[in-house]
């Protein structure tokens, strides 16, 4: 774009120059429009800018005290047509820079698909968007292909000119998952599912990390965006599969212990559904995921038997509250898939003598309504009631 | 956050051991000068025999002078607090590269940005505002206290025992490492065990009493007491921006409250508005912080807006263009406080349209507020502008505050915004507006109102040293900011691997020092002025030639503000008075009932501290105990009867009488 050549051709001759500015000048079509925006909407505003800072400069110099020859009029306080002015000027502005920014809302929405790869490239039918999962963890950042079934924590490698969409979420806390020179950000929060489009245009190593402070390890929450041309992309993904272990639940459980300035560290083969388990707080096998639960709640739920299926925490998961209650989760059910449920070992200890430990009741003589329910009882479909 | 072990809660102590005395040398050796300076001071009260005159004139007092100037006091001992994290921040900054971790470790770094958030609006933008607006309201419509004068002796101590809270967990434990609002999950049990965030909590709510009391004192004070003849439209505009303040505060601040109860309830009895699992959402915190959180910007900026007028009106020697627009500007800028909240927030994955909406609403502020800036413009507009201490503030802030406006509207752009948030660039948006509307304005209220309150004016020289290290330590110290945050670098981090970025932060280093020594500047002004306070003193009570009714009484202003209250018949009733050539009556003087002092405010801010400090560290003893003994002095307080104090007409006319002798021997 010539305005952007101009800008950063006016930057060159100041001492900027020399640094990178990698938000006026990204790597991504997405960034560049957004870039474009900012650029536009600076522009617009220095038309009412710099006519108050100069005006400020020349009132307050040909206005001074020592200078009689300018008029004094002290009583001198309305004006309607400079009122006129004062207020149409700033709400023309606003009133191009806010249709500017209703269009540019919609149209950079980051749920929102591509719909080109870059200014003069539009998006071809055939192309199929690499979908990549992301989970922030305390504090690293985990990125599973699932068209590939690999992963990998701290590198994201991406094939040039390809949409991507992400799909992110966190294991505990918040976070920003940032690639400046390709689309922004967007945060990340556990039990919550955001989605962001990005394509990145030119090969190279750029830097992602969290923009969001997520306690200790934030600041070496980083991790390098590897942008090469498909064959280089095969070749990571070979790569990964030559030398990564299975990232099966235990292994995921393992890695989501917190740790700082994590190695980079390659998966081959995730396991099933790994990411939906994470969105959904049951990566151990014992919870009930919340998308069933919802599932259950929108069938009547359990009611009051549904305060005996959750089991108290065995390992020091955490810190309760003073007064609060023990720590408890809900145990996943049986389906027909899984007949055992969440009653399997854990630890040594089955979980089906948890519960039979439990303060007096018996889980075998309760009547839990929804087994006698005519709604079958499997891993509903969360989509199916909306 | 450090993984350990939840800490044996022991029935007397609580959770307080010894390891809670933090063994890092810096906090250390600040400990050490902190005891040492209150020895001092302590030392000096003692010498001097003031602790009768400090306990009767000042501590107890209800008289809303004496409180504005203990407000004022107590935000720039905390600025130098606040000031001193913030150097902290940059050298930490300046030395983290190329491996070297710095002289701060992530516990001690993340305590320091967290406390000089929360100092910094809290504590010191807070009572700095609400002291002006106490000191300057009542003598501006003219009346003799503010509506509750009790209430204001409280709501100040109030906030004073919010910021011993705060100081306490520099030496006793930790302070929060959560970042200013505390954000959950971050906040929560799980990831904060310890007492960081309790402080954080106990410290926000005990404030939070203080400056809500505050508001629905000063909003009664401005719709109730308002001398006769000033109806709304006659009003000076620095009320009106306090009024608005004011109904803003008292609109938003039972939000934190009520948010920050909310969080506390998940942290002490485990239920889950904000956790996880459960049916918790940490959204929801996020939401309902920044409904008070962006309504809390126009709070502190809008007094200031009303001292930038007072003052471009004086010393252009002219009306305030536009008086009638600027009061719309203000209320239309009131209520759109409260429908952009969510700008702050815009990457969290909301649809396009809710995005939109706040983006747009966001902008349109813009509008009243360019209105304003044009207003000050045209008042500047064929006067005869002197260019005393406050008028420099006031162009430096014009000229400074327009750059951050822009890169506000930038940032509300939501496309932009996925570029720019939590960058530096949005670090230095903020501290361009914060810095250079808010401080920048109580620079030129501190000038301006200076004389009124003491009698003397302040030192020019050093106020022009302080005046250009502020300004150019400001610019110098935050456009690197901006150009690091359009590089891509992210806010709050504590080591950085790129060496190319030094050099900024290595000059935005150099400005923080230039601040620095604009704050030096500032306090030798302080002093040199009190030392001269003889040849800077002022009798006529209006050195400036001032517009409103504050400069037509003496300086320091008696007790009772005015012998007889004023009639207004203008806007600028004080400069209408002095061009009718009012004469000051000199006899026929009545006795005047005013508020007894009260010793009630500090006692239960005395106790709250020490029910907070008990919440904190577990003492449940202790809670318990001082939660009834606030109760009880609460209602043994309602049976204090004695509550008023009469001043005699003799006094009146024997203050009037030295008064006049001063005036005639002024002229």
């Amino acid at each position: 774009m010539p305005l952007r050549r101009l800008i950063l051709a006016g930057l060159a001759v100041l001492p900027l120059g020399g640094c990178d500015l990698v938000l006026l000048n990204p790597a991504g079509d997405v960034a560049a429009q957004q870039s474009n925006l900012l650029i536009f909407a600076t522009l617009l505003m220095l038309v009412v800018i710099v006519p108050v800072m100069v005006l400020t400069v020349l009132f307050a110099y040909r206005y001074r005290a020592s200078n009689r020859d300018a008029d004094y009029a002290p009583d001198w306080d309305h004006s309607a047509r400079i009122e006129l002015v004062v207020w149409a000027v700033p709400l023309l502005i606003i009133i191009v820079l806010g249709a500017v920014t209703y269009v540019g809302t919609h149209h950079l929405d980051p749920y929102r698909p591509l719909g080109r790869v870059d200014a003069d490239t539009e998006l071809s039918e055939d192309v199929e968007p690499l979908e990549v999962q992301v989970v922030s963890l305390d504090w690293k950042w985990l990125f599973i292909y699932p068209q590939y079934d690999v992963a990998m924590v701290n590198e994201l490698a991406l094939p040039v000119d390809r949409p991507v969409k992400f799909s992110l979420t966190s294991e505990k806390v918040m976070n920003t998952f940032s690639v400046p020179t390709m689309a922004g950000m967007i945060y990340t929060m556990a039990g919550m599912e955001t989605t962001l489009h990005g394509v990145l245009n030119a090969e190279g190593r750029y830097e992602g990390r969290s923009a969001h402070y997520s306690g200790e390890g934030f600041s070496q929450m980083r991790f390098d965006v590897i942008a090469t041309d498909d064959d280089g992309f095969d070749e990571w993904v070979s790569g990964i599969r030559d030398t990564g272990d299975r990232l099966g639940r235990d292994a995921y459980l393992a890695l989501a212990e917190p740790s700082v300035d994590h190695d980079v560290v390659p998966y081959d083969g995730v396991a099933e559904n790994l990411f939906d388990l994470v969105v959904n707080l049951c990566v151990e096998p014992d919870r009930m995921c919340m998308s069933e639960m919802m599932a259950i709640d929108a069938l009547g739920g359990l009611g009051l038997a549904g305060l005996i299926a959750t089991v108290p925490e065995t390992a020091a998961t955490g810190t309760a509250a003073v007064f609060g209650p023990e720590p408890r989760y809900v145990a996943a059910l049986c389906t027909p898939e899984d007949a055992m449920g969440g009653l399997v070992e854990r630890e040594g200890q089955p979980v089906r003598d948890r519960f039979a430990t439990l303060s007096g009741n018996d889980l075998v003589n309760t009547e839990i309504p929804i087994f006698g329910s005519p709604a079958p009882l499997g891993r509903a479909d969360p989509d199916s009631e909306s | 956050m450090e993984q350990t072990a939840p800490l044996p809660v022991s029935p007397i102590f609580g959770r307080l051991t010894l390891d809670a005395i933090p063994y890092d040398p810096i906090v250390q050796a600040t400990f050490g000068v902190v005891v040492l300076g209150a020895l001092a001071v302590v030392y000096l009260i003692q010498r001097y025999r003031l602790w009768g005159y400090l306990w009767n004139e000042w501590i107890t007092t209800v008289d809303h002078k004496k409180i504005g100037i203990m407000y004022m006091i107590l935000g720039f001992v905390m600025l130098l607090r606040g000031f001193s994290d913030a150097i902290m921040m940059r050298l930490q900054q300046v030395m983290a590269f190329g491996g070297s971790d710095g002289y701060l470790n992530a516990h001690h770094y993340d305590q320091v940005f967290t406390a000089h958030g929360v100092i910094m609006i809290f504590f010191v933008a807070m009572p700095i505002i609400t002291g002006l607006m106490n000191y300057v309201v009542p003598l501006q419509i003219g009346t003799r206290d503010v509506a509750f004068p009790f209430l204001n002796n409280f709501s100040f101590w109030m906030t004073a025992g919010g910021a011993v809270i705060v100081m306490a967990s520099l030496f006793l434990g930790e302070f929060a490492q959560t970042g200013w609002l505390a954000f959950p999950p971050l906040s929560g049990i799980d990831s904060a065990p310890y007492v960081g965030v309790d402080y954080y909590i106990w410290a926000l709510q005990v404030a939070g009493v203080g400056t809500t009391l505050s508001g629905i004192n000063l909003v009664c004070t401005i719709l109730k007491m308002r001398a006769p003849g000033m109806n709304m439209m006659k009003m000076p505009i620095f009320s009106w921006t306090s009024l608005c303040t004011n109904i803003l505060i008292v609109a938003s601040f039972p939000v934190l409250t009520a948010v920050l109860v909310m969080l506390s309830l998940d942290r002490y009895v485990g239920t889950n508005f904000f956790t996880t699992d459960m049916g918790g959402n940490a959204m929801m915190y996020v939401n309902l912080i920044w409904i008070w959180g962006h309504p809390e910007v126009y709070i502190l900026i809008l007094p200031l807006f009303g001292v930038f007028s007072e003052v471009t009106s004086t010393f252009s020697g002219k009306r305030l263009f536009g008086y009638t627009s600027m009061v719309y500007a203000t209320v239309v800028i009131t209520v759109l406080a409260y429908v952009v909240w969510l700008h702050h927030f815009f990457t969290m994955g909301n649809g396009a349209s809710v995005n939109a909406f706040f983006g747009i609403t966001t902008m349109i502020i813009s509008i009243p507020t360019g209105a304003k800036i044009f207003n000050w413009l045209f008042t500047m507009y064929r006067g005869r502008i002197r260019f005393e201490l406050p008028m420099m503030w006031t162009i430096a802030f014009m000229l400074t505050f327009t750059v951050g406006g822009m890169t506000g509207v930038l940032l509300a752009v939501p496309p932009a915004d996925f570029l720019l948030h939590n960058s530096l660039f949005l670090v230095a948006h903020f501290h361009n507006v914060i810095i250079g509307g808010v401080l920048f304005g109580t620079f030129a209220a501190v000038n301006y109102w200076w004389p009124k309150a003491f009698g003397f004016t302040l030192d020019r020289f050093w106020g022009k040293v302080s005046f250009w290290f502020w300004v150019v330590g400001f610019w110098t110290a935050f456009m690197p900011l901006y150009i690091l945050g359009l590089m891509g670098v992210t806010r709050r981090m504590r080591v950085f691997d790129d060496p190319s970025l030094q050099i900024w932060f290595g000059i935005a280093g150099i400005g923080a020092l230039l601040i620095a020594l604009g704050i030096a500047a500032m306090l030798v002004q302080f002093a040199v002025s009190i030392w001269r306070r003889k040849a800077l003193s002022d009798e006529t009570g209006d050195p400036w030639d001032g517009r409103t009714l504050e400069w037509a009484t003496s300086s320091p202003p008696p007790e009772y503000n005015f012998a007889f209250t004023p009639v207004v018949h203008a806007t600028d009733a004080w400069a209408d008075m002095k061009a009718r050539n009012y004469a000051r009556p000199t006899e026929g003087f009545k006795p005047i009932h005013m508020p007894a002092n009260t010793s009630a405010g500090v006692i239960l801010s005395g106790i709250s501290v020490v029910l907070a400090m008990a919440l904190i560290w577990y003492v449940w003893w202790l809670a318990i105990l001082a939660f009834l003994a606030i109760i009880g002095y609460a209602i043994y307080h309602t049976f204090d009867y004695d509550r008023d104090c009469n001043i005699p007409a003799e006094e009146v006319a024997q203050v009037e009488q030295s008064r006049t002798e001063r005036l005639s021997g002024a002229v």
